[in-house]
């Protein structure tokens, strides 16, 4: 069953047409991925659906439901948790501060302590740095922090957008068998890439876009070994 | 070294700590008390709250003792010689600054919109007690007799706070969509308005008798006492200021305050964890604002004359300062910050003035009339701002990230599900594969 479907979603930036057309579908418990070079429009996706872009025209539906146009901390609400972008913690509050600040909408504090306890089980280098400030703590350990307070919400679905952007090769390879060990869980993924091979190894379907329009679709094995991706994103 | 092995004992040993304050408290009621014209006295005893500060009592008996210098001690000391109102006006309108400064560290401090024209909210609250306290009010007012009686300054309190929480939101609406230095200078604008819209609403109906004033405030009546002294003002502000101290201690640990802070740290993020960005950053303003527009009812009062040269750009430098200099976002901070400002005004350049005035009559040195500290004001708070900015940009006691007790830390160690925790969330968890 599908959780989100977008249908032939417009979005414009003043005069630039970011997305032309955009259709895809997140099946519930999938990873899915999104792939495509700078300013193929994989962010302004993630933002659309989010709802701090809004779509010129086309259709969100999320559970059934039509959420186009529904302000970010709505759809926030409904179980869409967006990691944006450049790990956008909060840099001044400590860690602790930053994992409750995921739980915003929750009042019982014994649900709070055990959500965290859970991310301290994906993330056992957050407990060390509880009370440390967030931005003084390592590249690979701030992108673990934004997930974590991602997880804080419990969503439904969670949508990456280039977790692996700048961090160590290594780094990245325990935040994708993370990735993958919460969907194995059952969470559903978005996961917006740059780093293709790595996205498509742990994806079940990848979209790949170009230019504000998706070109090819497929299962994430099948994409892995298609010539023009290997070509355009691999080589 | 043998400073620092002292500060230490002196850390560890809380009935140390307790004779150390007496000591310090007796020794400067009792100077302030024989020395009735000595200002570093008063200066001195009014410091006992910031040693009271650093002692590690708990919050209540800091509180306590605080409460007692302020309401008892300070007062009594102050009023055995001709000085005492002087003394008490100067302790008013620190209180005053306070609240506002504490207004200003909201809307600045935590949720990080940088204010310019703060101070348009005080005269809105000046305004609009002074107008309906004075026979103003019957130039524009269909019904009623003006002046109200001094009875209505308790209700224009609550009727200022909530003007001035209006047009905060109000000046929030429009100006919300532009950040950063654009925001500073849209509120700068506003706050000008303000103070020139009141210059100039005397014609063609005269509700502000412009430039000219407000005169003959009525003073607040309760019980049939007027309140006409700065030492009678001084216990207004006080309890005033200890509500809006109470309400923000509250405010910053609470869901809104949190919202605050990430707003002010991310706003993409913070949208992303359900926070609703104009309405956080709306109710920054408001809440702001209404503790200027109490504290500018009680201004108009305590002055029994408003007129819009009260309310000039500087006023509102003034308060920025103060938040900047004691340490944004940290209540502690914005009230020494603010108490150090005011002080410096109304009691260090002036005195440093009067003082190198008689040297000058005396013959010892001629200090030319444009050089006097008075005059040098902006100048002086030009410094300060380089100086901090430069060598302490957290202010002088800066905010502090809330650190859980040993007791709780302990707690969540239990909860480990290297542990105890295993079964707790982690049934599903699937481990095969690692």
């Amino acid at each position: 069953m599908s959780l989100l479907r977008l249908e032939d979603i417009n979005t414009f930036y003043g005069g630039i047409h970011a997305l032309k057309g955009v259709t895809i579908e997140v099946n519930e418990g999938e990873i899915v991925t999104l792939i495509g070079s700078n300013g193929a429009g994989k962010s302004t996706t993630l933002k659309t659906i989010s709802g701090q872009v809004k779509p010129k025209s086309g259709k969100i539906l999320y559970n059934g439901q039509d959420i186009t146009n529904t302000p970010p901390h709505i759809t926030a609400l409904s179980g869409i948790a967006h990691v944006p972008e450049g790990r956008r913690i909060f840099p001044r509050l400590t860690v602790k501060e930053n994992l409750e600040m995921g739980a915003f909408s929750v009042k019982d504090k014994k649900l709070i302590a055990e959500r965290m306890e859970r991310v301290f089980h994906y993330f056992p280098r957050i407990k060390e740095r509880l009370h440390q400030k967030g931005g003084t703590m390592s590249g690979g350990e701030q992108q673990m922090l934004a997930i974590g307070r991602a997880l804080m919400m419990q969503p439904k679905l969670l949508m990456l957008d280039e977790p692996s952007m700048g961090l160590a090769p290594i780094i990245v390879e325990q935040i994708f068998e993370i990735i993958k060990e919460l969907n194995d869980e059952g969470m559903t993924i978005l996961l917006v890439e740059q780093n293709a091979f790595q996205a498509l190894q742990i994806a079940h379907r990848g979209y790949v876009i170009q230019t504000g329009e998706i070109v090819m679709a497929g299962l994430g094995q099948e994409l892995l070994v298609n010539e023009q991706v290997r070509e355009a994103y691999l080589a | 070294m043998d400073v620092k092995n002292l500060l230490s004992t002196i850390q560890a040993n809380k009935r140390l700590q307790a004779i150390i304050v007496g000591l310090y408290i007796v020794v400067t009621f009792a100077s302030l008390y024989l020395a009735q014209k000595s200002v570093i006295a008063f200066l001195l005893l009014l410091a006992s709250l910031l040693l009271l500060y650093f002692t590690s009592f708990s919050n209540r008996v800091k509180w306590l003792v605080g409460g007692l210098v302020l309401v008892v001690l300070l007062p009594l000391a102050a009023s055995q010689g001709e000085a005492y109102q002087s003394y008490m006006e100067v302790a008013t309108l620190v209180g005053i600054y306070i609240a506002m400064a504490l207004g200003l560290n909201i809307v600045v401090g935590l949720a990080g919109l940088l204010d310019l024209g703060f101070v348009a909210f005080f005269a809105l609250g000046s305004y609009t007690y002074g107008i309906f306290a004075t026979s103003q009010a019957n130039n524009f007012m269909p019904f009623g007799h003006y002046p109200l009686s001094g009875e209505s300054f308790w209700v224009f309190i609550f009727i200022g706070c909530l003007v001035a929480a209006l047009f905060g939101v109000l000046l929030g609406i429009p100006v919300l969509r532009v950040k950063g230095d654009y925001l500073a200078i849209v509120t700068l604008g506003f706050g000008e308005i303000i103070r020139i819209i009141f210059n100039n609403l005397d014609k063609p109906v005269n509700i502000t008798n412009g430039a000219m004033g407000l005169a003959s405030v009525k003073p607040p009546e309760l019980f049939g006492i007027q309140f006409m002294y700065p030492s009678q003002f001084y216990y207004i502000v006080l309890i005033i200021l200890i509500a809006v101290i109470f309400a923000v201690r509250r405010l910053e640990y609470s869901k809104i305050g949190r919202a605050w802070k990430a707003v002010r740290e991310n706003e993409i993020a913070a949208q992303a964890m359900g926070i609703h960005l104009v309405r956080t950053k709306l109710m920054a303003f408001a809440v702001g604002a209404s503790f200027s527009g109490m504290m500018g009812v009680v201004f108009a009062a305590k002055q029994t004359f408003v007129d819009p040269t009260s309310f000039t750009l500087v006023e509102s430098i003034t308060i920025l300062v103060m938040v900047i200099l004691g340490g944004m976002g940290s209540v502690p901070g914005v009230i020494l910050g603010a108490a150090i400002v005011t002080i410096l005004n109304l009691q260090v350049l002036t005195e440093l003035t009067n003082w190198l005035n008689q040297l000058s009559l005396s013959g010892v040195i001629h200090v030319p009339d444009a050089l006097s500290p008075a005059k040098m004001q902006r100048f002086i708070f030009g410094i300060i701002l380089i100086l901090f900015a430069l060598y302490r940009p957290q202010g002088l006691l800066p905010a502090k990230n809330p650190v859980f007790d040993e007791k709780d830390l302990k707690d969540t160690d239990s909860n480990h599900p290297m542990n105890t925790g295993v079964h707790k969330g982690g049934t599903q968890h699937v481990h095969l594969d690692s």
